[in-house]
């Protein structure tokens, strides 16, 4: 289980969030709500552990995760609103250079396979720098595909998505949770997703 | 060891893909080197006696224009996030992305620093230990600047700020680096420099990983 | 003994330093302005004249008290660095950022004054001395370390990226000194030692100890003044500074 307990936190002098506390079961996921500015994204890179809060503490199954960074790193997937690709890479490297340097590996079989679920066949060995946005963004989200993670921490996973993937991406997130993950995700849009528990900020 | 390889690899991959980057370094060290004689006049004495120096601080510079791009790109899309949050350490990937800036920045000008040095009418066995003396010492400004790197990620003029920062932590190694080949001109055993230079690296490349790491989880928040 | 622990953390956090500095400046501008005249009149008036340098040998106490201070704070910055990594406490990053324009500014004054005195002396503005040398290194890294502490918005990072500069700086300050003292004394040609003050005067120790008081003294009052600042700047919107501060 996740925890958060009593988080707080301040961009330059302005509180975000304080004393924030949810918990997560595996299996379930949670939707972030708010207005833009209100502090998603922020909490988000607090749970993954890259930003120190101002007090309380998050946990993964009951050890903090600040002090058992290893354990929650290899547990944690986490996508930022960032591309993390490289333009000159293609999408098959881009992804085993991205698994490699987190200590994984996998097959240019596998990978392709991946790519080809997430709906981007003969664009395997392309630059990257030649993909749309929403090519890029699937690039990106066929990680979910192929590095094994308990935690999914996604930002804005539907942004620049078409219905098609969108939907797709709703049951690779079902799947995940069925399995016995969870996940935490922003978003604005309604998601196609079993209901699941909500944080509003701001 | 396994995430070591991995960032090295793809750095260099990226490297070989942008070729005009290290290339640039290399030539910026060419033409700067070469415009001194023009500065101070061509009388072999004179150039013979400034050329350790020349070279040396030729050879920093171009490093040092090398390293505003050692993180910055990976930081703009978001790739630093994913290897700040890899199971495998920090300090390992960093320790990659080092030896490949060196690789890339260092090593060429370590190999063209010879011809130069001809160009400076350094005699043919200090040409040898101007070799050893840059081969011990660029590693070491990648592994120092490295940090000033990760200090000045994302900042307003970067670029300028980070020679500020790391310059006068490079003076050892210009000392001792420069001071190696002047004494072998003088015909003194420069044993002492290279030992010493030798004792910085080892210290700074032990530490500048792990130091860079912090350097880059502080600029990541 | 757990009691005076308890005491310093309260006197960690800015609400209650904040007071308690305002209550320390008189007295150390007190004791700065008494201490410095004092010196400056031991200096000036007491100690007798030197019989190689004459009258402008004077110089040196200025010069000497200003070369220990800028040498000490940035030590007294590694500290509080060290001391802000390791406990993330916020106070120590404001006195860090209130330390180094201090320390800049002595590095400055005994370069400066080195330079007066080198004039009459040497009779050039400039020796590659090993000392003259390694005091401009200082200066720099001073500089590296403002620049670096402005360039960054975020107070946060600024306290924390500049700590780790700073002790960066303090481990490499040795390497750097013995690395200058070495080249120095394999360019003999150059050198001028100022370490051969012969057979000081009593006298002029003690004014130079008294003038060195004296700047301790003005450094820990301006650097407490500086932190004020600094935290009315950055807790602007906390509730204890609209209670308290206005007054």
């Amino acid at each position: 289980m996740l925890a958060v307990n009593q988080l707080t936190c301040l961009r330059g002098e302005r509180r975000l969030f304080q004393q924030l506390t949810f918990e997560l079961p595996e299996g379930q996921w949670l939707q972030v709500q708010g207005a833009n500015g209100a502090g998603k994204t922020t909490l988000l890179r607090v749970v993954a552990g890259l930003v120190a809060p101002q007090e309380g503490e998050v946990t993964w199954r009951s050890q903090p995760i600040r002090e058992n960074r290893d354990q929650w790193n290899r547990d944690l997937l986490y996508l930022g609103h960032h591309a993390a690709l490289k333009e000159e890479l293609t999408a098959v490297e881009n992804l085993s250079y991205g698994l490699g340097l987190e200590g994984f590996s996998s097959s240019p079989e596998q990978l392709n396979a991946a790519l080809h679920q997430f709906g981007l066949k003969d664009r395997e060995y392309l630059p990257v720098r030649y993909l749309s946005a929403g090519q890029r963004r699937r690039v990106l989200l066929t990680r979910l595909l192929v590095r094994p993670a308990s935690v999914w921490v996604l930002d804005e996973p539907y942004t620049a998505l078409d219905v098609q993937a969108t939907a797709f991406l709703s049951t690779v997130i079902e799947t995940h949770l069925e399995r016995g993950g969870c996940a935490i995700l922003t978003s604005h849009q309604t998601l196609g997703l079993h209901p699941g528990r909500t944080v509003s900020l701001g | 060891m396994n995430g070591f390889v991995m960032a090295l690899r793809r750095d260099m991959v990226l490297a070989l893909r942008h070729k005009s980057e290290w290339l640039t370094a290399l030539f910026f060290f060419v033409i700067v080197t070469n415009l001194l004689p023009l500065g101070v006049g061509p009388e072999a004495s004179l150039l013979r006696k400034i050329a350790p120096g020349v070279l040396w601080i030729g050879a920093l510079l171009s490093t040092l224009l090398g390293l505003p791009r050692l993180f910055a790109p990976d930081h703009a899309d978001g790739t630093l996030e994913q290897m700040a949050l890899s199971p495998i350490p920090l300090p390992w990937l960093v320790a990659g992305k080092i030896v490949a800036h060196w690789l890339v920045c260092g090593l060429p000008v370590v190999l063209m620093a010879p011809l130069l040095g001809l160009q400076f009418d350094l005699p043919v066995r200090s040409l040898g230990l101007l070799v050893v003396s840059l081969m011990l010492g660029t590693p070491l400004l990648s592994a120092i600047g490295a940090l000033g790197a990760a200090l000045t990620l994302g900042l307003r003029g970067g670029g300028a700020l980070l020679s500020l920062l790391i310059l006068p932590l490079y003076i050892p190694a210009l000392i001792f680096g420069a001071g190696a080949v002047e004494a072998d001109l003088a015909g003194i055993s420069a044993q002492g420099h290279l030992s010493l230079l030798g004792a910085i690296l080892v210290v700074s490349v032990f530490f500048s990983p792990w130091v860079t790491s912090m350097a880059l989880r502080i600029a990541l928040e | 003994m757990s009691n005076s622990i308890i005491n310093w953390f309260k006197y960690a956090s800015p609400a209650s330093f904040y007071p308690l500095a305002g209550r320390m400046i008189p007295w150390f501008s007190w004791l700065a302005v008494v201490l410095i005249a004092s010196g400056v009149w031991l200096g000036l008036f007491v100690a007798p004249t030197d019989a190689q340098q004459s009258e402008g040998y004077r110089i040196i106490f200025v010069h000497v008290p200003a070369s220990w201070m800028s040498m000490f704070i940035y030590c007294v910055m590694a500290f509080w660095s060290a001391l802000g990594l390791a406990f993330n406490t916020r106070l120590s990053g404001m006195m860090t950022a209130a330390l180094a324009p201090t320390g800049a500014m002595f590095a400055f004054l005994s370069l400066w004054t080195g330079a007066l005195w080198g004039k009459p002396m040497w009779g050039t503005w400039w020796v590659w001395d090993a000392r003259l040398t390694s005091q401009l290194i200082l200066f720099f890294l001073y500089l590296g370390f403002i620049a670096l502490q402005s360039a960054i918005d975020d107070p946060r990072r600024a306290d924390r990226a500049g700590a780790l500069l700073a002790l960066v700086g303090v481990v490499n300050i040795p390497v750097i000194y013995f690395s200058v003292q070495w080249w120095n004394t394999l360019h003999q040609g150059a050198s001028v030692s100022l370490t051969k003050a012969p057979s000081m005067a009593h006298v002029m120790l003690e004014g130079m100890l008294v003038m060195a008081l004296g700047f301790w003294s003005y450094a820990i009052a301006v650097a407490l003044t500086r932190v004020r600042c600094i935290i009315l700047e950055r807790e602007i919107t906390s509730e204890w500074i609209k209670r308290n501060a206005v007054e």
